[in-house]
């Protein structure tokens, strides 16, 4: 299983070096990869219908607990072959869409990854490496959706995404360090039979708020919902496949899994309710407003997830085979629509519903996928989406006192998204084709036939239910908690309450498709009120946010090194200082100081000599010829005080700094007032306030008592344990051997600044 | 600077503070020295015969650019760190020796290794940022 989530990542890297074959004519190769895991998941289904779980454990960080454990059950099961299944229909579609396109292969790159990353998630069994694929998919999504990266709305789109899912990752972590503190594992197989003791937990609300914080950024919930429409400046398989089909959906996985870990008390279930009914209402309104082809599809997306959210909060096995079935209608015909909807993009030029009218002579196969996605969006029976559809109707009413008001909430958004779906699946087809449009071309078949066979998917799953009943609904429902023995899927249940409100649904969404059409004045309308969404309200704080820290930044970092200096010294004299002032006993024991030698005096004359010759020379070189002297008389004390090492690096350190000083300086103008009066004075009195500052500060830790138990410790191990007798260097390359490594790497890292800042200056040409 | 006296000490202090840059690498388990000093040292021979005989001379002697020392030092002293990981199952940096003790080296370990790595990316990174500088100076 490891293999398999690793394939996308093996392929990435081996796009690096071999992108040029797959940027042609070979680029529909790159499909296979998607196909071979959804085959390889696929063959899972009678193990995992049968009742079984699969797990396979890799040690990574066994010290912290951290694993990479991979259990598929019925949930992982239906979201791999999801992310695959979708997966290898826009893979195929992209090798189509963007033909020709010069950065194909990085396309696929970015795609293959966020794939793997999206299987790491729903496959991971431990927290934290189910964080890391979260954040992998976060920013496998900001590159995609960057992908046009000369378009500004594009770049900004990316960040929004990022910062938003970004944070919520942050809070996934928190959340599961909490969890990971109170229950000892990060094992969400083992976490199972702590509900209650989590639950008892002082933190329980806490950590179910970070991973709320998580779920709700990640699946675009009120109010952070407003980073997936900016998402849709991606390319359209993007959109399809991250932003509707798979990775929000990561949110309600999260919700999904935790749910038996975390559910089934009155906070999560009242709070998940809440805020999916605001969001599924909030968006399904907005969903009227648009004109875009794409927007519209985003707002029902976000409404969907909603209506997701809503379900899960409900949390009975009603409600959860309900979320379960409703999350492959969606995933069907959501992704159809879009895809639709990149086909009218790329062959008629427009995505604008108002001039769009009468393709289906021109796009027949995609005018097909069209009406029958948007018929099982609307819930119309025999699709899916009518048993979709009934079941969210069926557990909401069934749901407790509150069953009214809900109910109203549901049926409205059910309208809503009735009415959306005819616009982006039916709209577009029907009608008379304008003059425009008369040329438009029928697409590859590598285009038409991905939705094709997804919306054909929607209507069989709707006539043969059992299809998905036994294999994939009744397992995913146990492995989220419930008891799946109830469960039977149909198309026909009988006349009751639920059927006329079906009824009612398709009659009211019917009539309000074909009395409001979709108008640009209708959305200028709402763009006036735009000021009050969450959006433009963390907009302005983002700007707020970015002018303080620019005032910030320009305050201290004005890029004078004496600023930079005398701000350290200024800063640490009046911390310091205020710290010994109110602290301080100056208890200083005189006597216990032992006698000078005649060594230490002759060093310290030749220091001070030194000091003052470099503050009064008036040549540049000479000050720092003596601050080489400086150097070196500090090296004789190391010397002295029996610190060998010290005293080595320290001569070999200071005659390199002397010689860079010199190679720099050499250059310059022998005299040079760049200090007036004023500001020695001002520069004098700081650094004399810092030398008394300091030495204060050297009394005041003399006279503490020294711990020395961990120079005592490695004094007595460093031969035992490591064969060495010089304990510095034994620190330095063993006990303390991956500090030295990291040091070099920023020694490293800090030449090849200073080489690229030297050396690689821009050309005229290059330069703004 | 370019002194006769100088240039003639050069050719001769050059292999030698070589040499004693590899003993003080070679002798740092034991006693003061190691690969970060002897790194330096090495590095001083090298400005020094710069600035007797020219940079390019230098940078001919060298024959490539010292920045490549970088990424081979820091192979060395990754592979030094990962070598127990991939080959016996132990954590990351696990010292591992040699049974038997050898003349002139002593107990040979990883710990040498990672020490030849250190001394290499010093060596590197100090040329590196000084024929750097002195260049565009």
């Amino acid at each position: 299983m490891l293999l398999a989530i690793l394939l996308g990542f093996i392929f990435s890297i081996f796009l690096v070096f071999t992108g040029k074959f797959f940027k042609g004519k070979l680029s529909i190769l790159a499909s296979g990869i998607p196909l071979a895991l959804f085959i390889y998941f696929a063959q899972f289904i009678n193990r995992i219908s049968s009742g079984e779980v699969i797990t396979q454990e890799n040690i990574w960080v066994p010290s912290f607990g951290v694993n990479l454990g991979f259990t598929l059950d019925g949930l992982s099961l239906l979201f791999s072959l999801m992310i695959t299944g979708i997966g290898f229909l826009v893979f195929l579609y992209t090798s189509a869409y963007l033909k020709n396109n010069k950065y194909l292969d990085r396309f696929y790159g970015y795609l293959s990854m966020f794939m793997a990353a999206m299987l790491g998630l729903v496959l991971s069994d431990n927290l934290i490496s189910l964080f890391v694929f979260w954040e992998l998919t976060s920013i496998t999504s900001f590159f995609l959706i960057g992908f046009n990266n000369t378009n500004q709305a594009s770049r900004k789109s990316a960040i929004t995404a990022l910062a938003i899912t970004g944070i919520g990752g942050l809070s996934l972590l928190v959340g599961a360090l909490f969890l990971g503190a109170i229950t000892g594992t990060y094992s969400i197989t083992e976490m199972l039979s702590m509900n209650p003791e989590i639950a008892a937990n002082p933190y329980y609300t806490l950590i179910v708020i970070l991973i709320f914080g998580a779920a709700f950024t990640k699946s675009a919930q009120f109010p952070f919902h407003f980073w997936l429409p900016g998402a849709m400046k991606a390319p359209t398989p993007v959109s399809t496949y991250l932003h509707s089909a798979t990775m929000v959906k990561a949110g309600i996985y999260l919700l999904l899994r935790l749910t038996p870990v975390l559910g089934d008390h009155e906070f999560w279930n009242s709070t998940l309710v809440i805020v999916g009914a605001i969001t599924m209402v909030y968006s399904a309104v907005h969903t009227l407003f648009r004109t875009d082809l794409k927007g519209i599809l985003a707002y029902s997306t976000i409404s969907a997830l909603g209506i997701l959210v809503f379900l899960i909060g409900q949390g009975t096995v009603e409600a959860l085979t309900a979320a379960a079935v409703f999350i492959i209608v969606h995933a069907l015909y959501k992704a159809t629509l879009f895809l639709v909807t990149g086909i009218i993009d790329h062959q008629a030029g427009t995505r604008d519903t108002t001039v769009l009218r009468g393709l289906r002579k021109v796009l027949f196969p995609v005018a097909i996928a069209g009406f029958l996605a948007a018929i099982s969006s609307a819930g119309i029976p025999p699709t899916i989406g009518f048993i979709g559809k009934e079941l969210t109707y069926e557990s909401t009413f069934h749901f407790g006192n509150l069953a009214i008001l809900l109910m109203v909430l549901i049926v409205i958004t059910k309208i809503l998204l009735l009415y959306a779906g005819f616009v982006a699946g039916i709209r577009p087809f029907t009608g008379t084709l304008p003059e425009r449009f008369e040329k438009t071309k029928m697409p590859n078949f590598l285009l038409w036939a991905p939705p094709l066979l997804l919306a054909v998917g929607g209507v069989i799953f709707g006539i043969f239910p059992g299809l998905i009943e036994a294999s994939i609904v009744k397992p995913l429902v146990n492995a989220v908690g419930g008891n799946s023995e109830e469960i039977h899927l149909k198309l026909w249940h009988g006349v009751s309450t639920v059927l006329w409100l079906s009824v009612i649904t398709i009659t009211v969404g019917t009539v309000l498709y074909f009395f409001i059409k979709p108008s640009h004045k209708l959305e200028q309308t709402v763009a006036k009120i735009e000021w009050l969404s969450p959006h433009s309200i963390i907009l302005k704080m983002w700007d707020f946010f970015f002018n303080f820290s620019k005032i910030w930044t320009n305050l201290f970092q004005n890029g004078y090194l004496r600023n930079y200096v005398s701000t350290i010294m200024v800063f640490m004299i009046t911390l310091t200082g205020y710290a010994l002032f109110r602290t301080a006993t100056y208890s200083v024991d005189y006597m216990s100081f032992s006698r000078i030698t005649v060594y230490e005096a002759v060093t310290s004359i030749i220091m001070l000599i030194a000091v003052l010759y470099t503050v009064f020379t008036k040549s540049r070189l000479a000050a720092v010829a003596a601050m080489g002297i400086m150097g070196y008389a500090i090296c004789m004390l190391f010397v002295i005080y029996s610190a060998p090492d010290l005293a080595m690096t320290q001569f070999s350190i200071d005659t390199l700094t002397v010689i860079l000083f010199v190679l720099v300086l050499y250059k310059l103008p022998k005299y040079l007032t760049l200090s007036d009066y004023k500001m020695r004075i001002k520069d004098g009195v700081i650094s004399l306030a810092f030398g008394t500052i300091i030495t204060l500060l050297i009394l005041e830790v003399l006279a503490e008592p020294i711990n020395s138990e961990v120079s005592d410790y490695y004094a007595a191990n460093a031969y035992i344990l490591a064969h060495g007798k010089n304990v510095v260097n034994v620190i330095l390359v063993d006990f303390r051997g991956a500090d030295t490594m990291i040091e070099i790497s920023v020694l490293a890292i800090a030449a090849i600044g200073v080489f690229a800042l030297l050396k690689l200056r821009l050309k005229k040409s290059d330069q703004r | 600077m370019k002194t006769i006296i100088l240039r003639t000490a050069s050719t001769y202090l050059l292999p030698v503070l070589l040499l004693f840059s590899i003993f003080i690498l070679l002798r740092g388990h034991y006693s003061p020295g190691g690969g970060f000093v002897g790194g330096l040292i090495a590095s001083i021979a090298f400005v020094l015969h710069s600035f007797a005989r020219g940079l390019d001379n230098t940078k001919e002697l060298l024959r490539m650019h010292p920045g490549f020392l970088m990424p081979i030092g820091l192979a060395i002293s990754f592979l030094a760190g990962v070598t127990p990981v991939i080959f016996l199952d132990m954590p990351f940096m696990t010292g591992l020796w040699y049974p038997e003790h050898l003349p002139v080296l002593g107990s040979l370990g990883t710990a040498l290794f990672f020490d030849l790595g250190v001394y290499l990316v010093v060596v590197g990174v100090t040329l590196t940022i000084i024929f750097t500088i002195s260049e565009s100076a």
